[in-house]
């Protein structure tokens, strides 16, 4: 018996596969246990009624009351309003940066990453001082006669996507900044070669090839916005209510733990129904940064 | 050096186990001032006294009771709770029944105990406003509240429904020893969320706790909110422009319970008993300004005349206030606070 080149290579693909799948292992294994099984558990949970039996008594709930589609309502609108204000401020200045020498550069970068080293309490309280109606941005405005009265930018949607986008950026920037610097800026000379006044190179050539990076920060803002609490909770005023804070009160509320995870199943499940569609048109793996 | 450390500490943790093992409770409160409040008056003395070792914890609430029960696993023997979540709490079959012939409640506010829960100090849900704006002749009853006419200016209102519903049913004209009578369905709810949506337009924030409530007032940010009592006095301790009224205000009161299955349920009834006296009672406003629940506590001599008036069950200041009904809160707080929520929404 003489085995063949083909029939070696393949038993050690098997091997090395194995080998793989070992390694991986211990990561599969906590992905079971802290995400797989405490999900299944929340699923099951939510089918569980006041009496502790099988019940759908927490899902008609959120159709019978109108209260709950406001919620997730809003939810969406807070969601896409700050993902759209984060690429309106964070893909210019990532195009900046991305022009920058590389020095000048990562300068900037850990300026993004700044906020990053300050809780996330701690911010959204800060924005609470600076913008309520007796705090810096206000009385710093009327000395300087831009209004004349103090005007509301906090306790509301205002505050509430001015806290958010401010927590969001770098999610955004990050990704779209290492797709621009990726780029080949020979494309752009190739462009401007044939003719493209800097708008048409700029949009034909450069817009499309970093719009990988665009898709993966913003589905990841977009993502992180759909539960997000603290900001919402301190700087809406108690008037910007979302499914996180939803989940919060209904926990107090209820008797069981049902009419909470409920809510938790549909958040995750809308999440994924989100990314599904989004990877119908986009390939995942470009969005998640993956890919090139 | 560090090992033996933590071993003699051990060492002393294990000894004095043992040593209370016969007689020892464990109370979870809601910390910061209010349990350090507490544990000064109540507690320490009381334990000196009974020589019952006392074990103290801070929790989240009945929904920690609810855990511990439903699992089997309970380790606090006395919970102090807001009133409602208490009655809440012991319907669901959460909580002992207390025994009234171990704790003697002859002296109480009768409105101030219930089966499952032994009041331990009554706050007020007051209207407060900011001098600066209104001066001392502020709003004078919920009708002012609601009166943006004669007072204009920001409101703030609580973002939970306990203690929302009656202020809006007295600016609506309704007299308070009719106020639950007419909430008792769900008609009469909507009646106090239509009131409370008419105020919404001026309500600029909807406060989550005690410790915004009294920020808001501190930081000029609402011209009037509701609130507890004892957050605005020691936001105008620290200089605050505010005062409050006691006219038409809900008299409300926490209290300790005992939940079901507790370890040292016994024991914890005789404590119980203990800080339930005149004696102890008498020295928790020394250190926050929330009043006793044993009427005998105001005939000690303890607390002097200018403090009494501070206190919300003093009794010219109790006979201002609406008690709040906790077998409202019982039967309706879920389902009232499911529309209050929806309304918040609009």
């Amino acid at each position: 018996m003489v085995e063949t080149n083909a029939d070696g290579l393949r038993r050690d693909e098997k091997l090395e596969r194995l080998a793989l799948f070992g390694l991986a292992s211990p990561a599969l294994l906590l992905v079971l246990v802290i995400m797989v099984i405490p999900v299944g558990w929340l699923f099951y949970v939510s089918f569980i009624g006041a009496d502790g039996h099988f019940s759908f008594e927490n899902y008609e709930r959120m159709i019978t009351q109108k209260s709950y589609a406001r919620i997730f309502a809003k939810t969406f609108q807070v969601s896409l309003l700050t993902t759209g204000l984060c690429i309106l401020i964070g893909y210019p200045l990532a195009y900046f940066m991305a022009g920058l020498p590389r020095h000048i550069a990562n300068l900037c970068l850990i300026t993004v990453l700044l906020p990053f080293w300050t809780s996330l309490l701690v911010r959204t309280y800060a924005w609470l001082v600076l913008l309520q109606k007796k705090g810096l941005v206000n009385s710093w405005a009327i000395s300087l006669g831009l209004w004349d009265e103090p005007i509301k930018i906090v306790h509301n949607m205002t505050g509430t996507l001015i806290g958010m986008v401010h927590i969001m950026l770098p999610f955004l920037i990050l990704p779209v900044y290492s797709a621009m610097r990726a780029i080949d800026r020979d494309y752009l000379k190739a462009a401007s070669n044939l003719g493209a006044p800097p708008a048409r190179a700029f949009w034909t050539v450069f817009f499309p090839l970093s719009t990988p990076g665009l898709f993966a920060g913003a589905l990841m803002v977009f993502v992180l916005c759909l539960g997000f609490f603290v900001t919402p909770a301190v700087l809406g005023g108690g008037r910007v209510i979302l499914v996180s804070m939803k989940i919060v009160s209904n926990i107090e509320l209820f008797v069981n733990w049902g009419a909470a995870s409920a809510l938790g199943v549909m958040l995750l499940a809308l999440t994924v129904g989100i990314l599904w569609l989004a990877s119908r048109f986009l390939r995942l793996e470009q969005m998640t940064g993956g890919g090139h | 050096m560090k090992i033996s450390t933590s071993l003699t500490v051990a060492a002393t943790l294990l000894a004095t186990t043992a040593f209370a093992q016969d007689k020892s409770v464990t109370i979870a409160s809601w910390g910061g001032s209010y349990q350090e409040a507490q544990s000064k008056a109540l507690f320490v003395p009381a334990s000196a006294a009974t020589g019952i070792a006392v074990k103290e914890e801070t929790y989240g609430g009945m929904s920690d009771v609810r855990l511990q029960v439903s699992t089997g696993a309970v380790t606090l023997d006395i919970v102090a709770s807001g009133s409602g979540s208490a009655a809440r709490a012991g319907a669901e079959g959460l909580l002992e029944p207390l025994d009234y012939n171990v704790i003697d409640v002859s002296t109480f506010y009768p409105t101030l105990k219930s089966e499952f829960c032994v009041g331990g100090d009554v706050f007020s849900t007051v209207y407060a406003w900011n001098t600066a704006t209104y001066g001392d002749a502020g709003p004078q009853s919920w009708a002012d509240f609601w009166n943006v006419e004669k007072f204009p200016g920001k409101r703030a209102y609580r973002s939970k429904v306990a203690g929302a519903l009656e202020p809006a049913l007295m600016a609506d004209g309704v007299a308070p020893e009719d106020v639950y009578t007419v909430l008792d369905s769900e008609a009469g709810i909507e009646r106090a969320l239509n009131k409370i949506r008419e105020l919404k337009p001026n309500i600029d924030v909807f406060w989550g706790s005690g410790a915004q409530h009294a920020q808001l007032m501190k930081d000029g940010e609402v011209d009037m909110t509701t609130g507890w009592n004892g957050r605005f006095d020691v936001a105008k301790k620290d200089g605050a422009k505010v005062a409050y009224s006691f006219n038409q205000a809900l008299l409300d009161y926490d209290c300790f319970a005992i939940p079901k299955g507790a370890p040292n349920k016994d024991t914890a009834m005789a404590f119980l008993a203990e800080i339930s006296k005149a004696e102890y009672q008498d020295d928790l406003p020394k250190y926050i300004t929330y009043g006793p629940t044993n009427k005998a506590a105001f005939d000690t001599g303890v607390i002097d005349a200018a403090t009494a008036a501070m206190l919300p069950s003093s009794p010219a200041n109790a006979a201002l206030q609406l008690p709040v009904s906790l077998e409202w809160y019982a039967k309706w707080e879920t389902i009232a606070d499911e529309m209050y929520q929806s309304m918040l929404t609009e």
